[in-house]
């Protein structure tokens, strides 16, 4: 018999400490995968503020940590002085898409040769269940308890296709995990992405759907069901932005 | 034959791994780990036809599989 899968050197042996059936889990393994297969040799990865902090304990390679939204702006300068490293930032939507929204476009903007690896799961976690930029209209959080309504707080924002519209960005791709075919195709878009870094050709983003089973106050299997039934209707997957094509 | 490795001390209990099986194989046992989750077990193993499905989901790296 041989090995069909085994767990990459690229991770350590720490349990994560996220939740059971959080997708973090699943993510932090599909881009450590995606650089064992890539043979990097330098990697630098820059952890966020939120659930997703302590995945420089997890992840096999330098790491950096920001403050709270500038995951960007510190692997800007981490790129700018290490060409040679494959450099990423791994960002939750509140991170991302709330206190970090202009570091976010403005690396965007300016092209900068980074891979951003951000998990949208339409919720500030770490925090409580809160309501992020990101949630669903009706969607019900702690701070609103009866359903995000929007003529209070607005639609959720959709990175993805902003990010898409800016001249700097070269690859920008929305995936999910919430089934093995998705899992598979996130990991493709992770490699696309990398690839793209390595070879100079500037921004990628890979925005991809998780779940906050205990924020959303469902079980983790009835969290994908509810990935695929709700979110992705709000925001779809696909290729938003090739440089290539 | 394909054999699925269950490091059970990672195991969370999360069911991600059952929710796949296309042989519905994977169940929680009665057992207990330090954290005090009920890990999951693959019985009757010799019906696995190795897919690592179960590995893929996984979000704790708990599965390795054989084939």
């Amino acid at each position: 018999m041989g090995k069909v899968f085994s767990v990459t050197s690229y991770l350590t042996d720490d349990t994560m400490h996220y939740c059971p059936g959080c997708t973090h889990g699943i993510i932090h393994r599909l881009v450590a995968e995606v650089l064992e297969e890539m043979q990097a040799e330098r990697v630098i990865g820059v952890a966020p503020v939120g659930c997703a902090v302590f995945a420089y304990d997890y992840f096999n390679f330098d790491c950096h940590q920001a403050a709270h939204g500038r995951a960007p702006a510190v692997a800007t300068g981490i790129k700018r002085v290490h060409k040679d490293a494959l450099v990423f930032t791994y960002q939750g939507d509140g991170d991302l898409a709330s206190i970090g929204a202009a570091e976010i476009v403005n690396a965007a903007g300016r092209g900068e040769n980074i891979t951003v690896i951000f998990i949208n799961n339409a919720i500030y976690g770490m925090t409580g269940g809160q309501m992020a930029p990101t949630s669903l209209v009706g969607q019900k959080t702690t701070t609103s308890p009866y359903g995000r309504k929007p003529e209070l707080c607005g639609y959720p924002l959709t990175m993805s296709e902003m990010l898409a519209t800016q001249k700097g960005a070269y690859y920008i791709e929305r995936t999910s995990v919430h089934d093995v075919p998705n899992i598979n195709k996130t990991k493709k878009a992770i490699r696309k992405a990398f690839e793209a870094q390595k070879a100079g050709k500037g921004f990628s983003m890979i925005e991809i759907l998780s779940t906050c089973p205990t924020n959303w106050g469902m079980t983790p299997v009835e969290s994908l069901q509810w990935v695929k039934d709700s979110m992705i209707e709000v925001f779809p997957l696909g290729v938003f932005k090739d440089g290539d094509n | 034959m394909a054999f699925v490795h269950v490091d059970s001390e990672r195991c969370k209990a999360c069911g991600l791994c059952a929710s796949v099986c296309p042989k519905n194989i994977i169940k929680v046992s009665d057992n207990l780990n330090s954290k005090g989750y009920q890990p999951i077990e693959v019985v009757p193993m010799e019906d696995c036809i190795g897919c690592a499905a179960c590995a893929k989901i996984c979000p704790d790296c708990v599965l390795e599989v054989e084939r």
